[in-house]
């Protein structure tokens, strides 16, 4: 596989990190040397980094649904000081260039965030969560074109460095929001976030998460990623990471063929630290094999419609 | 003490399975992996049919403390709780497993010269069982204390093989009637100075927290909670602590000095 350029970035492949779900830091303690030595991501994106610290969402935070999971962590993270000061010096050794996703309530802080990173040579792009409620309407930044317009016109000029649109899905029109972006100045957009979901505790019927509503990912997702990716690829021109659901090569193949430039892997990575490597020399050998054919007469491949043979775990 | 892991999960062949009354006890070969340390957990799936069980479920793989690792041979205990632990209690010698691990940190041996009191009981036994092992090669005295609801559960007890056993039950059948409080309470008038090791469902544990606080005897206690990964990753695992904010059980736990939480969580 060739390298793959990406806002400027030269990466090894195409497969990256979802953020929020791999702690590269934690995984060293645990897995020691080997971890670096066969780095899974071409790029390594961090978890939500906020202005202040948050201890993150009351447990129980996690619950398994039908090939897939809800996660209501709540963006645990030692706020930005603490990330520049302890986290920064051991995600800047990894041997591939950090992402580093932050959140903000408002413009003021997301435009504090985003001058701090950029102020750090240690870091190679800036991913924006806007996931996260207007202080003033209540609704998700990211599910409103005008909301997420105006914020990425308000930090665009704060920094050099690739600026990635991290969207929701939980929103009327996601291609109109990635519009949005690319409008005023995004260098990428990164699609899917979780699926807004539930679960009740059993007997009680109360909601089993601390946090009331979580988010939906896995396997379960994969179908609402593509078409999301798909969807937006129709309408802007600008770098896609494409991510939702990916647990096999196929499933990366899909989202680029739908128009990603880059995959993340996410929930797969907690079944498997190791996954997304095996992903991506899975997405490597289907792109060998898969040379675009000049041929009419090459028969077209057999497809079963509801029992999908390539989707094993 | 952490021993780290191989970085990957490794697919592997279950050698052995069989009933311990109301467990299962499942052996696997796992000739790569390293020797544990008591108290560290492993991620297990099964490698075929993970899934389309009961709510389309099992997903995520589930987290055991093992019960014994000799010369490559790794064991696990547990109950048919849910699709999870029934997909697991399908397998017999021959099938394969994923596995992931050894993951977090395990027990620490007690200051020079206490003796190591291991109190539990129910899906509690196995790292009590493989730190006996333990305790015993070190040449620690040590006694556990198990608790039980009924004789089928009770049979667990047998899978502790490395000190000498008290059982209590919920109805008598097995042991004493009563709480592995009770036992306990007996064991610490006897010796003030013991260090406990617990592990156990949440209510008893709580209990015996709250027991060895307020006599002020060091515990450590092997805590459980929902997690998805075992390393870091996904920060679902997490229990309060009272130095502020949580922490995650998977790699600062799942052992931890019971006075660093106010209470074992209903949920862990």
């Amino acid at each position: 596989m060739t390298t793959v350029d990406f806002c400027g970035l030269r990466l090894a492949h195409p497969v990256v990190n979802g953020s929020g779900t791999y702690d590269a830091i934690a995984a060293r303690r645990v897995f020691g040397d080997a971890l670096l030595a066969s780095f899974p991501f071409s790029a390594f994106v961090s978890k939500t980094i906020t202005l202040q610290p948050r201890a993150g969402n009351p447990p129980p935070r996690l619950w398994e649904t039908p090939a897939g999971m809800i996660n209501s962590i709540g963006l645990p993270n030692r706020g930005l000081a603490g990330y520049l000061e302890y986290d920064l010096p051991e995600l800047a050794a990894l041997p591939v260039p950090l992402i580093t996703n932050v959140m903000g309530s408002t413009e003021a802080e997301v435009a504090a965030l985003v001058e701090a990173v950029d102020a750090r040579p240690e870091i190679a792009a800036i991913e924006l969560n806007v996931s996260c409620p207007n202080v003033r309407t209540g609704l998700d930044i990211g599910a409103d074109p005008a909301s997420l317009g105006a914020l990425v016109r308000a930090v665009r000029p704060l920094t050099g460095k690739p600026l990635i649109v991290k969207l929701t899905p939980n929103t009327a029109d996601v291609a109109a929001v990635a519009q949005a972006a690319e409008a005023e100045g995004a260098d990428a957009i990164s699609l899917i976030n979780t699926l807004r979901a539930m679960a009740l505790a059993p007997g009680s019927g109360e909601p089993w998460l601390g946090g009331g509503t979580g988010g939906l990912s896995g396997p379960a997702i994969r179908a609402v990623a593509l078409a999301q990716v798909a969807a937006v690829a129709r309408r802007v021109r600008i770098a896609i990471v494409g991510m939702g659901g990916i647990t096999r090569g196929n499933h990366a193949r899909d989202l680029l063929l739908a128009g990603a430039s880059l995959v993340a892997v996410g929930t797969e990575n907690f079944r498997d630290p190791i996954a997304a490597s095996r992903i991506c020399c899975e997405l490597k050998s289907l792109q060998n094999a898969e040379t675009p054919s000049t041929s009419v007469n090459e028969p077209r491949p057999q497809v079963e419609v509801d029992v999908n043979s390539a989707d094993s775990p | 003490v952490r021993v780290q892991a191989p970085f990957g999960r490794r697919r592997v062949a279950v050698t052995g399975a069989r009933d311990a009354g109301a467990y299962r006890v499942l052996e696997a070969a796992d000739p790569d992996g390293p020797q544990p340390w008591p108290g560290q957990f492993y991620m297990l799936a099964a490698a075929e049919r993970w899934g389309a069980g009961a709510d389309e479920r099992p997903y995520l793989p589930r987290a055991f403390s093992y019960l014994q690792a000799d010369a490559g041979t790794l064991s696990f205990m547990f109950e048919d709780v849910g699709p999870g632990t029934a997909r697991l209690g399908e397998l017999r010698a021959g099938d394969e497993l994923w596995l992931l691990g050894p993951l977090g940190i395990g027990f620490t041996a007690p200051d020079g010269g206490r003796r190591a009191l291991l109190a539990g009981g129910g899906i509690g036994i196995p790292p009590l069982s493989a730190w006996a092992r333990e305790l015993a090669a070190q040449g620690i005295a040590a006694e556990a204390l198990l608790g039980f609801r009924d004789a089928a559960h009770a049979a667990g007890a047998g899978l502790l093989t490395d000190a000498p056993v008290q059982v209590a039950t919920d109805d008598g059948s097995v042991g004493r009637r009563g709480l592995v409080t009770d036992l306990l309470a007996a064991a610490l008038d006897e010796d003030p100075a013991a260090t406990v090791y617990a592990c156990g469902p949440p209510r008893m544990l709580e209990a015996v927290r709250a027991l060895c606080a307020a006599r002020d005897v060091p515990a450590q206690l092997a805590l459980e909670a929902g997690m998805a990964c075992g390393f870091g990753a996904c920060y679902g695992c997490v229990v309060p602590v009272r130095e502020g904010g949580y922490l995650r059980l998977c790699v600062d736990g799942p052992v931890l000095d019971a006075a660093r939480i106010d209470a074992v969580p209903a949920h862990a």
